[in-house]
């Protein structure tokens, strides 16, 4: 397995500040326990994955940072998640913005059933934007950073549905870019695509590493190993709820894990 | 013996399909011979005049304009009444409303609704609109009682149209920072408006096939002319079918399937015009 340097973006993650940070955080569905005590910093500029078996929480997890599990009746969170040191469970939070500042791609390309121009400037639009040279701007330049524009810049009023399936995924990449957050969350992002898409999705998080926040969930180790730059191992205990079992930069986690557990998961026995 | 077991096995499932067809077949049949029956027996009837002028002679000679008129009008005040009501309905139960026993109820509440026998709209309009309200006797009060009954189906045919609308989208538009309403209006209604239309449309064509409750409501057996406000009485295809066919001595039969022809039409065209809506919008899906 080829493992990439802690710094394969060329700084420090240890030494960058703390983007987003929990402390204690517990995650309920009703009476159901998701989470259990976990607290961890995630470094701005760079990708943190979040690692570990099937069904232990690291979607719930991820799903706390954009408080997307607000949408599950019964859903609660206890202890602290910081962004820039203020508490996003405050009650004075404004959840649209908060969503604004911290944007999600999902696990299966999710484009709206709208032309590739109208599915970028969905959120800018939704923003008040509605000025179609400063729309067109915002477009072509996300497109850009998606790595997308060269292939789709003449059919930009087609449906976004005929796109195929990585193009899909990185217009929603787009999509998220064009709101300008500062975080971006990814669940699973490769996980319904071809190796060749994944491949061009994997170069792209990196580039974005440079300017942007990246948290990533994935099942797929390598991915995990050649992307981030730090990265989480989550596990079911008995009762089912996810903890926290071992978390540090990717290169040492690989190589020279602490934890029993995380040794057994990335050498494949278990998981 | 193998041959006999195999030529059984064939006999049996042969006798099967047999009674599966004939099944089909009785059917099918009362359908055929009402169509046939209502053009067959009311061609003769329909004309220019027939199409287009008042009735004469307790609607013995002249035309059905007024009722025809009035049928359409009554579709009108009904969805205009029961389609906002409905879609409003639809997008709070589906977006906003939690899951409490009362939501529970207010769903088991529009399920039966749909279940109410129609003359029971009827003395409800009359009782509510008619008395309490002093609409009177008018085409205002029987495109409010139609809507009610209509409501049932606007709002679940809303929510049906809804809840289709996948939950991956909702969560592409909140992740970018859109409002819960946001959503709704940009994203959840556009995809869910031909399954609501469709259900507007037949709640419209059931409305111009209602008899029962427009009864008690205003609906009038001969007026000379059109109404000229909500608050005229007003003639409809099938009260005006009801009372040519059981109620003038001497009516001839030809104007009597005729009035059926005509109402047919109209409440066909309209189902018609439904499909026509679905399959367009899926065309659409799929080819997008």
């Amino acid at each position: 397995m080829k493992i990439n340097s802690v710094l394969s973006n060329g700084k420090v993650v240890s030494q960058s500040k703390a983007k987003l940070k929990t402390e204690a955080v517990n995650l309920y569905y009703g009476s159901f326990q998701a989470l259990r005590n976990i607290s961890l910093e995630i470094p701005e500029r760079a990708i943190t994955a979040i690692i570990g078996p099937s069904g232990c929480g690291k979607s719930s997890f991820l799903r706390i940072f954009n408080r997307m599990n607000d949408l599950i009746t019964g859903a609660r969170v206890e202890g602290r998640v910081e962004l820039d040191d203020i508490n996003i469970y405050d009650k004075s939070i404004d959840v649209v913005e908060l969503r604004k500042r911290v944007g999600m791609v999902f696990q299966k390309p999710n484009p709206f059933p709208m032309s590739v121009f109208e599915n970028v400037a969905f959120g800018p639009r939704r923003h008040g934007k509605n000025n179609i040279g400063e729309l067109e701007d915002i477009i072509e330049r996300s497109l850009h950073q998606a790595a997308l524009w060269d292939e789709v810049k003449d059919k930009l009023g087609q449906s976004a549905l005929s796109l195929s399936g990585g193009q899909q995924q990185r217009l929603c990449i787009a999509r998220v870019l064009a709101v300008e957050p500062e975080i971006i969350l990814m669940d699973e992002p490769c996980s319904a695509l071809d190796p060749m898409a994944t491949l061009k999705i994997e170069e792209l998080m990196r580039s974005l590493a440079e300017n942007y926040t990246i948290v990533i969930v994935t099942h797929n180790m390598q991915q995990a190993a050649r992307v981030s730059d730090m990265a989480a191992f989550l596990m079911m205990e008995e009762d089912r709820a996810g903890v926290l079992v071992e978390y540090g930069p990717t290169s040492e986690l690989f190589t020279n894990p602490k934890d029993k557990r995380t040794e057994d998961y990335i050498t494949g026995r278990f998981g | 013996m193998r041959a006999g077991a195999v030529s059984k096995r064939r006999l049996s499932q042969r006798t099967a399909f047999s009674l599966l067809i004939v099944a089909t077949i009785i059917v099918v049949l009362p359908v055929l011979a009402i169509g046939i029956q209502i053009i067959v027996g009311g061609a003769d009837a329909i004309s220019w005049k027939f199409l287009t002028q008042a009735p004469s002679q307790a609607g013995k000679a002249g035309g059905i304009l007024p009722a025809i008129v009035g049928t359409f009008y009554l579709m009108l005040g009904t969805i205009i009444v029961a389609l906002p009501l409905g879609v409003m309905a639809g997008i709070y139960l589906t977006e906003y409303a939690k899951e409490t026993w009362l939501t529970k109820s207010i769903n088991l509440a529009i399920v039966n609704l749909a279940g109410v026998p129609s003359i029971v709209y009827g003395l409800f309009g009359l009782g509510v609109f008619v008395l309490l309200f002093h609409f009177g006797m008018s085409l205002l009060s029987a495109s409010l009682t139609l809507a009610c009954q209509a409501l049932a189906m606007t709002v679940t045919t809303s929510r049906e149209a809804i809840l289709a609308v996948p939950r991956e989208y909702r969560e592409g538009s909140l992740a970018v920072g859109a409002t819960r309403w946001q959503t709704i209006r940009h994203l959840v209604l556009p995809q869910a408006s031909p399954g609501i239309i469709t259900g507007a449309v037949l709640a419209m064509s059931r409305a111009a096939g209602e008899t029962a409750p427009i009864l008690v409501v205003g609906a009038a057996f001969l007026l000379p002319g059109l109404p000229q406000s909500p608050f005229d009485q007003f003639m409809a295809l099938p009260y005006h079918l009801y009372t040519v066919a059981a109620h003038v001595p001497g009516m001839p039969k030809s104007t009597m399937w005729g009035v059926a022809l005509v109402l047919l039409v109209v409440v066909l065209s309209f189902n018609v015009l439904a499909t026509i809506i679905r399959l367009r919008a899926r065309q659409r899906r799929l080819n997008a």
